[in-house]
């Protein structure tokens, strides 16, 4: 069975910029064990000659003119989400410390 | 449970003055009001419905035609973008978001005259099968409240057959429009990949979203599908719908031929189930079908393709849920990063957090191969047992999950038990193909129903023969 440490869990977290609780980390560090280990039974499937499947579709490079659209997005609406903002303009909390 | 009149009919009679759009959203409000112990709807969008009833009411008194489904209520589950009420997804992260602009599905219906009333309740970003992974509430099964509904569009099915409105909208990635419509009692389609626009609905796994109606009927079904399906600029993976559409269908089966899936028949099928697919089977034989049973030996790897697959695409999708420019955000951060990583933290509920941390796994280097690629050569295999099997039949039959609806609170510690609920529901979604859940019977007053599958773009054919399957169950 493949074991994950939780030192593995934390370096995922930190991947994903996902503060885990101590707890949260025991949880995950076995479920992801017992799921992992769950998944392993691909190994014996025979993939010999197969190429991957990333979509269904079957469509290739779907284009569209290069002209401008207008969305008719309302900007005051899109703002209205914004946590913080200043003269219009996302605000963040500082980069760098 | 009250019930409406067809959408067609309903239609039909807002266009002609003799019912109006306002008496049917009205209805349909005091119906979500009156059922609010089954936690179905998270908001109701009543001010934009009432102010567009009367916009169809107006335009039907001047004259002139509001469209096929002028006037008629729907309930969007609620990672559909739409104005009138936020868009949660029933996450916590999302909460208090308001959507600058509609999904493609909501735009094609309005344009219809169709009105969306409310929002429905789900597992927060679709992440689950019995939508007790909202991150604001329970919703009841219509026939047991101790029961799930099903999920993740638990609260669209549940809408549906509590008749809060005539039909409402579900998402299905591995079975979520299919499994609640298969606990609840009603139909619901998951179309063929593409055929629907994802513009505008919350992304889970992107390659595997779909995008269906759930209805009392297989033709208001096929109606709806009409509406939503055709290519879209704003989705580069959406493919043209049917020349001939998907009304006036096909329902003649004599001479059909119908596969049954060998391995969705196994021991751990309820007996209850089996039976009443056995009667329908004997009536479908009597109707002239040729039933044969076929073996797709690659399925019972699909659940472990989809737990590796759909996380992975999970994972990636949820990076953009950053609290910084919608949603959560933790306003006590020092800095960049951490008001990136608590703002997720406290954004995110637990299988949220579960399947970013699988699919950052899956995905990073040095497992990306054993893992990863590994499932998308197991999916082109999937994909090949499909089209193999459908050159000897022309649908696949089969339960749409082991169990009749379960408990609440039965499987909610057990995140392996609870992907299991997806077994027999998520290859269609590896391959693209079309399913539909068709209720048949009804056992320890629960709804039994079966899954109708065809090959890729044969949604007509596959709606013509739910349609038989649907009388034939009456």
């Amino acid at each position: 069975m493949v074991k994950i440490s939780q030192e593995e869990i934390l370096k995922l977290a930190n991947l994903a910029q996902l503060k885990l609780s101590k707890e949260e980390l025991i949880e995950f560090s076995s479920e992801l064990s017992t799921i992992l280990d769950y998944v392993s039974h691909l190994d014996k499937v025979d993939v010999e000659g197969l190429e991957p499947t990333y979509q269904v579709t079957g469509l290739k490079n779907v284009t569209r003119d290069d002209v401008k659209i207008d969305y008719e997005v309302d900007k005051e609406l899109l703002m209205s989400n914004l946590p913080d903002s200043q003269d219009g303009q996302i605000k963040v909390k500082r980069m760098i410390g | 449970m009250k019930s409406w009149d067809n959408i067609t009919k309903m239609a039909l009679s807002v266009n002609d003055g003799k019912t109006s759009a306002l008496e049917l959203v009205n209805e349909s409000l005091s119906r979500i009001e009156d059922a609010k112990e089954y936690s179905a709807i998270i908001s109701t969008t009543k001010e934009r419905a009432i102010e567009r009833a009367k916009l169809i009411d107006d335009g039907v008194k001047s004259g002139k035609n509001m469209g096929r489904l002028a006037g008629v209520p729907f309930i969007a589950k609620d990672n559909f973008l739409t104005f009138g009420s936020e868009t949660t997804a029933a996450s916590n992260i999302l909460k208090g978001f308001n959507a600058p602009y509609q999904a493609s599905a909501i735009v094609k219906l309005e344009a219809e005259g169709a009105i969306c009333v409310a929002k429905a309740n789900l597992d927060a970003f679709a992440h689950g099968a019995s939508t007790e992974n909202s991150d604001f509430m329970v919703t009841k099964n219509p026939h047991d409240k101790t029961r799930v509904p099903g999920g993740s569009s638990g609260g669209s099915a549940a809408s549906v057959v509590l008749g809060l409105a005539p039909f409402s909208l579900g998402t299905d990635t591995g079975g979520s429009i299919r499994q609640p419509a298969s606990f609840s009692g009603c139909v619901g389609l998951k179309p063929t990949y593409g055929l629907v626009s994802r513009s505008g609905v919350v992304a889970m796994a992107s390659s595997l979203d779909c995008i269906g109606p759930m209805t009392k009927t297989v033709g208001e079904a096929s109606l709806i599908l009409d509406v939503m399906s055709g290519r879209d600029p704003l989705d580069s993976t959406t493919i043209e719908k049917d020349s001939l559409g998907y009304l006036s269908l096909d329902v003649d089966i004599k001479g059909k031929k119908i596969g049954l899936v060998k391995e969705y028949f196994d021991d751990s099928l309820d007996k209850d189930i089996k039976e009443s697919i056995d009667e329908l089977i004997a009536k479908l034989k009597t109707a002239g079908a040729e039933i044969v049973e076929i073996s797709l030996p690659i399925l019972p790897s699909a659940l472990a393709v989809y737990y590796i697959l759909c996380p992975a695409e999970v994972s990636s999708n949820l990076s953009r849920y950053d609290g910084q420019r919608f949603g959560y955000s933790f306003d006590e951060a020092n800095d960049l990063n951490e008001s990136y990583s608590e703002s997720r933290a406290r954004g995110f509920g637990k299988e949220a957090k579960r399947r970013i941390i699988i699919g950052t796994y899956v995905l990073s280097s040095g497992y990306y191969d054993a893992y990863y690629k590994k499932a998308q050569l197991v999916r082109t295999k999937i994909v090949k047992d499909f089209e193999k099997a459908f050159k000897s039949v022309d649908f696949l039959l089969g339960p749409v999950a082991p169990t009749q609806a379960f408990k609440i609170g039965e499987k909610s510690n057990d995140p392996l038990a609870m992907y299991l609920s997806d077994v027999m529901t998520v290859a269609p979604n590896l391959a693209g193909i079309p399913s539909i859940t068709i209720p048949i019977d009804e056992k320890n007053n629960l709804p039994v129903a079966v899954q109708l599958m065809a090959a890729q773009k044969q949604d007509r054919p596959l709606l013509g023969a739910a349609k038989k399957i649907e009388e034939l169950s009456q």
